[in-house]
């Protein structure tokens, strides 16, 4: 190991990585009705699998991401670590030459980033892949390599931008279990994700409860409220008003990237929280003593967030945006049913909530919702608020209050999981 | 004769108080201890509130549910008559509302469950007589200024605290927990009893 792992020695942020280098698979999934009633032709999915799947395929966890992750959970891809000089030592293992600890989105670009769950998915951590097979897939809708509007359409060839169909998180579902049914995983040890990734978890749970036998919504609601669906509105009109946007068909020409950094930009301001702002930034001058009376960029906070806005639009497809936010403001786990309690009444069992107590987006009280809603049902529910500076985007950054909670939940769902199964042979 | 070992003598009793495949609610549930204990040995149906997240961590590491909870913010979230029993076991003291508190588990459940070490005891009493000083035993080893126990009673006004609060005892268990087991008392309990076992329904229905 190198001199920064050995340096990090104990904590979870210690092993940043040590998951190896993940290897990017693709699967065809055939066409996909979706809940508007349209179909998709033909869907791709990618999709990464961390860690070894048991010979009955009983261990496996699926891991959903949030608005802007991929299907890249946890270690390194293939190419970054190639090109970061890493080399390829005995069986699967690579050997870093560097790593790099903290915040992976503030890392500079050319460095090795590890995948958005690294702290949380790897040898000992809280989805300990030297016990359970993590998967993780792109959603439907993505732009990291699983059908999006940026994907070509089967009719014309061109990419699909505002032709694509609007899409749900149950729709993202299907697709995922699609892909799980091609792997040939019948049933989910957990279900896992924070934000956009816990509403898809939840989805699991409550349309799918046979598949999986706990669920894990960390961060997450059973429905945005209105702060949230405007906040997603504000996003979606810098990107609709770029001059650059042209209707979604820009794809063959300047992209709306002012429109998207933008929309970034007020994004990373509700992921953060008054206190991770104030210790982060606080007043503090960027490159400056005194003020420039003019509009430059001078506070560290600015800058900033300017350059999240320019990092995410290399990586992120606008249309992706547009669809992803708008899943987000349909999603609503009670549709169809007069509470949610009504919903969750044939849930899947055991369930693990964590909340975040400076998440002002997703704040703790919908997480107490689906704890109720699920406790008159007679689930076997835990929960906790985590206290947190760190914001909506604790989920990515507290690893050591997770672990604490997540690993002894997940080896008592499997130990719970093989009783049972003993019980009925 | 350390507060763990106390702690386990009253829980056994109270477990023999509870009938068999109950629906239990414990309060201040702690690393789950009691809770697994009444899975295990009386087939209930449990769980915990716990406020501190290294219990809660290990209740969940005993595969039990737990939700954290403030008890001074009430039970607002669990349903009336949700449970059968309501377990406050050596809690009701640190908590600031206790009548909130006793009142909220008589809601949402049909019995409280609760005990509490009795501050009317002789050794207490002699301690603040003879001393002139507040009282620091092994039981209750904290000095006044930063003790978690901020509501003590005794057996005598425990027992007008639940009638005042809308409840009946209907098993009231003194005990000597020192020295290992826990003895019942029968004669002068207020006196003799260094903890108390009392089992409560709703004065009404």
């Amino acid at each position: 190991m190198n001199d920064m792992l050995e340096h990090c020695e104990g904590g979870p942020w210690d092993a940043v990585g040590n998951a190896g280098v993940i290897e990017a698979r693709t699967a065809r999934v055939g066409e996909v009705t979706l809940s508007s009633g349209r179909t998709l032709p033909d869907v791709e999915v990618a999709y990464e699998i961390v860690g070894q799947m048991s010979p009955g395929r009983d261990n496996v966890i699926l891991a959903c991401h949030a608005l802007s992750g991929d299907a890249h959970v946890a270690g390194w891809r293939t190419e970054q670590a190639q090109a970061a000089g890493w080399r390829r030592s005995d069986g699967p293992r690579w050997s870093p030459p560097s790593a790099w600890v903290g915040d992976p989105d503030a890392s500079p670009a050319s460095a090795p980033k590890p995948g958005w769950w690294d702290p949380l998915v790897g040898p000992g951590k809280a989805f300990d892949t030297d016990r359970y097979c993590v998967i993780c897939a792109n959603v439907l809708g993505g732009c990291s390599g699983t059908t999006g509007p940026s994907s070509p359409d089967p009719a014309t060839g061109r990419p699909w931008g505002l032709g694509f169909p609007v899409i749900t998180v149950e729709d993202m579902v299907e697709v995922q279990a699609r892909l799980l049914d091609s792997l040939g995983v019948e049933r989910l040890l957990s279900v896992a994700g924070g934000s956009m990734g816990g509403m898809q978890a939840l989805a699991w749970a409550r349309w799918r409860s046979g598949r999986v036998a706990s669920c894990i919504p960390i961060a997450t609601t059973a429905r945005l409220g209105a702060q949230a669906i405007a906040f997603n509105e504000v996003g979606r009109t810098a990107i609709l008003g770029d001059p650059a946007f042209r209707g979604g068909a820009y794809y063959d020409r300047e992209r709306p990237e002012h429109g998207l950094a933008v929309a970034r930009m007020v994004g990373h301001i509700t992921y953060l929280s008054d206190a991770s702002m104030r210790d982060k930034f606080g007043r503090r001058l960027r490159d400056r003593d005194e003020h420039a009376f003019g509009f430059e960029t001078e506070f560290e906070v600015e800058s900033y967030l300017a350059h999240q806005g320019r990092r995410f639009t290399e990586r992120f497809d606008a249309n992706t945006y547009l669809y992803m936010t708008k899943a987000m403001d349909y999603f609503d786990l009670a549709a169809g049913v007069g509470s949610l309690a009504e919903a969750l009444r044939q849930a899947c069992r055991r369930w693990l909530i964590l909340s975040f107590s400076s998440d002002w987006l997703f704040p703790t009280y919908h997480s107490r919702e689906l704890v109720d809603a699920l406790a008159s049902s007679g689930a076997e529910v835990s929960f906790a608020e985590i206290e947190s500076p760190y914001g909506h985007d604790a989920f990515l950054l507290e690893p050591q209050a997770q672990t604490a909670l997540i690993a002894p939940f997940l080896a008592g769902v499997q130990a719970a999981e093989t009783a049972e199964r003993g019980g009925r042979r | 004769m350390s507060p763990a070992e106390i702690l386990r003598a009253d829980l056994r009793l109270m477990g023999e108080l509870i009938p068999e495949r109950s629906r239990v609610l414990d309060l201040g549930c702690g690393d789950g201890a009691f809770m697994a204990h009444l899975r295990r040995k009386r087939d209930c149906t449990v769980r915990g509130v716990e406020l501190d997240m290294e219990d809660i961590a290990a209740a969940i590491g005993r595969g039990l549910s737990v939700i954290r909870a403030d008890l001074d913010g009430g039970l607002a979230g669990f349903a009336d008559r949700s449970f059968d029993v309501v377990v406050l076991s050596q809690t009701m003291q640190v908590v600031r509302r206790p009548a909130l508190v006793f009142r909220e588990m008589l809601r949402v459940g049909d019995q409280a469950l609760i005990s509490f070490p009795n501050f009317g005891h002789w050794r207490v009493r002699s301690y603040l007589a003879l001393r002139g000083r507040m009282p620091v035993s092994r039981s209750i080893p904290y000095s006044w200024y930063d003790t978690p126990n901020i509501h003590h009673t005794t057996l005598k006004d425990f027992r007008d605290f639940v009638a005042a609060n809308g409840g009946v005892i209907v098993r009231e268990v003194p005990l000597q927990a020192s020295g290992g087991h826990a003895k019942r008392v029968r004669l002068m309990p207020n006196l003799l009893a260094d903890t108390v076992v009392a089992l409560a329904r709703r004065a009404t229905g």
